[in-house]
């Protein structure tokens, strides 16, 4: 885990008091709303439809369970009882008062967590592969790079006032659990012929609008040149990204208009003119601060364990639920006789990534004492706790249950993202939470899910996408026509390495239509699959929407 | 032909909460949308309008909503987003307005929104 130095805690607090005296002068009147909006854009604080809310940056996803504490007693202290994960490894309080801001950012900062550039168009949180130092794929962490990037970006004097927001993904593992290719710009770690560390970097992905798929502009980037060939991209996008229309203004556009090759030219004609500087580019890091970073982020001291667990699987023996649980929620992990569990924030008919109070304290309690005090919020809008013993998994699987945590559903059709939607968003057009509710209560039971296997639902309520719907196997993404929610459906996206963006089924429909409508398409997909062993998605691919689309249509 | 004027009140969201709060006929807010003050003509909706905009010590951007009367000349939602403004989160009767008032926790599909 990152721990702030001197200077990282002085410019926490100087932005808490700042902040908090910009918002006195808004409640006492010497600020106009005008004035004052940017302002605590920039401190991650909205004005929604029924309150305010309050994003708390999660950097890389990764916290302590000091710092998952101190997220639960807020929410108990000053909101409702319940925080809200999100698809950004954020977490979002949505009954913020403006007359207790100072102080939850002032309770943030004792545990070193802000709510800085969460919003606004400047470099957002920069997000991770929620697997990172665990994951048995990984060829490097990619945490230490998520927190070079975020200290160069934060407060950046020359990316504070971007065309538009911006968002860095960094993954470690070939297998890409981070959706790097839908980022401003995505990291992929790898290593050059001689085995030096380096990165695949891709430019101009984005989901809303225009969802793109991001091309890399560059095969391998060594990594001591990260910082200035970042500068190059982010220069030469805040010179030339359109700032006359905000539907064209994110950088995805500029790579599409410009073609990636002229892209590609005029950020290497940057990159080079930095790496020609007197005494190299500015902002090439110290190797002495990269090195410190890089120790906050060394393996925990595993203990030398046999791969199989004895205890366990005796208890999976005895315990159907624990062995379904094991099955469908832990990952591998790179040290013997551990693993990664994910606990799903997908209870049935839940919103997706909701968290109580009480939850996140179970939270907190299981990641001290079973997972070396790491945890981690995925985009998937779940919780990791990336280093559990085996032997261990029975104990922690017996307080999930107590804690209402224990859905065996990770990665599964009721695995569902889901935005905040219009029961909160001031921007969305239709609602997400009641059409995930919905379709986690019809696929609720167990060994139908489990038959289902790897199906990906992603639900948005506005054309934004922050439900990732453009890359679910099954998107759902809820408008308004003729002044009534629908839905239109879309097939075939793929969040991973093989990316793809989904195809729309055809005409919108009612929100009590989505649920039948997704019914028959999985039925349509378990007729024909070629075995019990072919995903949804390779079955769309092998045969094409065509089926699909008469089954969703079929009523 | 000039288009219907259809009735409207003003809305926005209160300063210090962000509770969606509705301008009364005394120039002042209320939580309620029943004691909102009712533009019936486009002048009057400037008028209420006129009256919103300078108090932004209290509120946070006002603006005009369309809503229907009932027989009892009394304003309800015509759109969907502004009846879930009435009330709060479709899938939280217990936080929002609706908390406060639980007469008003009507099934969904009777909002007409879905």
């Amino acid at each position: 885990m990152y721990r702030y130095d001197e200077f990282d805690h002085d410019y926490v607090r100087a932005r808490v008091a700042e902040f908090r005296d910009q918002t006195q002068r808004r409640i006492d009147g010497a600020l106009t709303e005008d004035e004052y909006k940017p302002l605590r854009l920039q401190n991650g604080l909205y004005l929604q439809l029924h309150a305010y809310m309050l994003r708390v940056a999660v950097p890389y996803g990764t916290l302590d369970s000091r710092q998952m504490r101190t997220l639960a007693m807020i929410a108990e202290r000053w909101d409702e009882g319940y925080g809200h994960f999100t698809t950004r490894q954020n977490i979002q309080y949505n009954w913020t008062k403006l007359t207790d801001v100072g102080d939850i950012l002032d309770a943030l900062a004792d545990v070193e967590m802000h709510a800085i550039q969460t919003s606004g168009n400047c470099i957002r949180n920069v997000t991770a592969d929620h697997f990172a130092g665990a994951a048995v794929d990984e060829i490097e962490d990619p945490r230490p790079t998520a927190e070079l990037i975020r200290q160069w970006s934060t407060a950046h004097p020359e990316f504070a006032y971007l065309p538009r927001k911006f968002k860095v993904a960094v993954t470690g593992s070939p297998n890409d659990r981070a959706v790097t290719k839908a980022h401003d710009i995505g990291l992929r770690m790898l290593r050059d012929a001689q085995g030096n560390p380096g990165y695949e970097v891709i430019v101009g992905g984005g989901l809303g609008r225009t969802p793109m798929i991001g091309k890399v502009i560059r095969d391998f980037l060594p990594k001591a040149d990260l910082l200035p060939y970042l500068e190059a991209i982010l220069r030469v996008y805040n010179l030339n990204g359109r700032r006359d229309n905000k539907y064209k203004a994110r950088i995805k556009i500029l790579v599409h208009e410009t073609g990636i090759e002229e892209m590609r030219a005029q950020v290497e004609a940057e990159f080079e003119r930095q790496m020609r500087e007197e005494g190299g580019p500015l902002v090439q890091p110290d190797p002495e601060q990269v090195r410190r970073i890089e120790a906050y982020f060394a393996a925990p001291d595993f203990a030398d364990l046999p791969a199989t667990s004895e205890t366990l699987d005796a208890a999976m023996a005895a315990d159907p639920a624990l062995a379904a649980w094991v099955a469908n929620n832990t990952s591998a992990h790179r040290a013997p006789g551990y693993t990664i569990v994910t606990v799903a924030i997908k209870g049935t008919g839940e919103a997706p990534g909701d968290a109580t109070t009480a939850q996140m304290n179970a939270l907190a309690d299981l990641g001290e004492r079973y997972s070396h005090d790491e945890l981690r919020i995925s985009h998937e809008q779940n919780v990791i706790l990336p280093h559990v013993k085996r032997d261990d998994l029975p104990a922690v699987f017996a307080a999930l249950q107590q804690a209402e945590l224990a859905a065996a559903n990770a990665g599964l059709i009721t695995d569902i993202i889901a935005c905040p939607g219009l029961d909160y968003c001031a921007l969305a057009t239709a609602r997400s939470i009641p059409v995930a509710q919905d379709l986690s209560e019809r696929f609720a039971e167990p060994a139908r899910a489990k038959a289902i296997g790897s199906f990906t639902i992603k639900i948005s309520g506005c054309i934004n996408a922050c439900g990732h719907h453009h890359v679910g196997h099954v998107g759902i993404l809820g408008l308004e026509k003729s002044g009534i929610e629908s839905y239109q459906i879309t097939l075939g996206g793929d969040h991973t390495e093989t990316m793809a963006v989904g195809e729309r089924a055809g005409p919108g429909m009612s929100a009590d239509e989505v649920g039948p409508a997704i019914e028959r398409l999985v039925d349509a997909y378990l007729e024909r699959r070629a075995n019990d062993d072919e995903r949804f998605i390779d079955t769309y691919r092998r045969l094409g929407a065509d089926p699909f689309k008469h089954a969703l249509y079929a009523a | 032909m000039a288009k219907e004027f259809k009735p409207k009140i003003v809305s926005a969201n209160d300063l210090n909460i962000g509770d969606v709060v509705y301008m009364n006929s005394g120039g002042g807010w209320t939580r309620k949308l029943a004691e909102a003050a009712i533009a019936h003509t486009p002048e009057e909706g400037e008028t209420l309008m006129g009256r919103a905009e300078p108090q932004q010590a209290k509120v946070v951007g006002p603006y005009l909503a369309d809503v229907a009367l009932d027989d009892d000349g009394r304003p309800f939602p015509t759109h969907f987003r502004e009846k879930f403004r009435t009330r709060g989160p479709s899938t939280r009767p217990d936080l929002g307005k609706q908390a406060a008032n639980p007469e008003r926790r009507e099934p969904l599909a009777a909002s007409g929104g879905i």
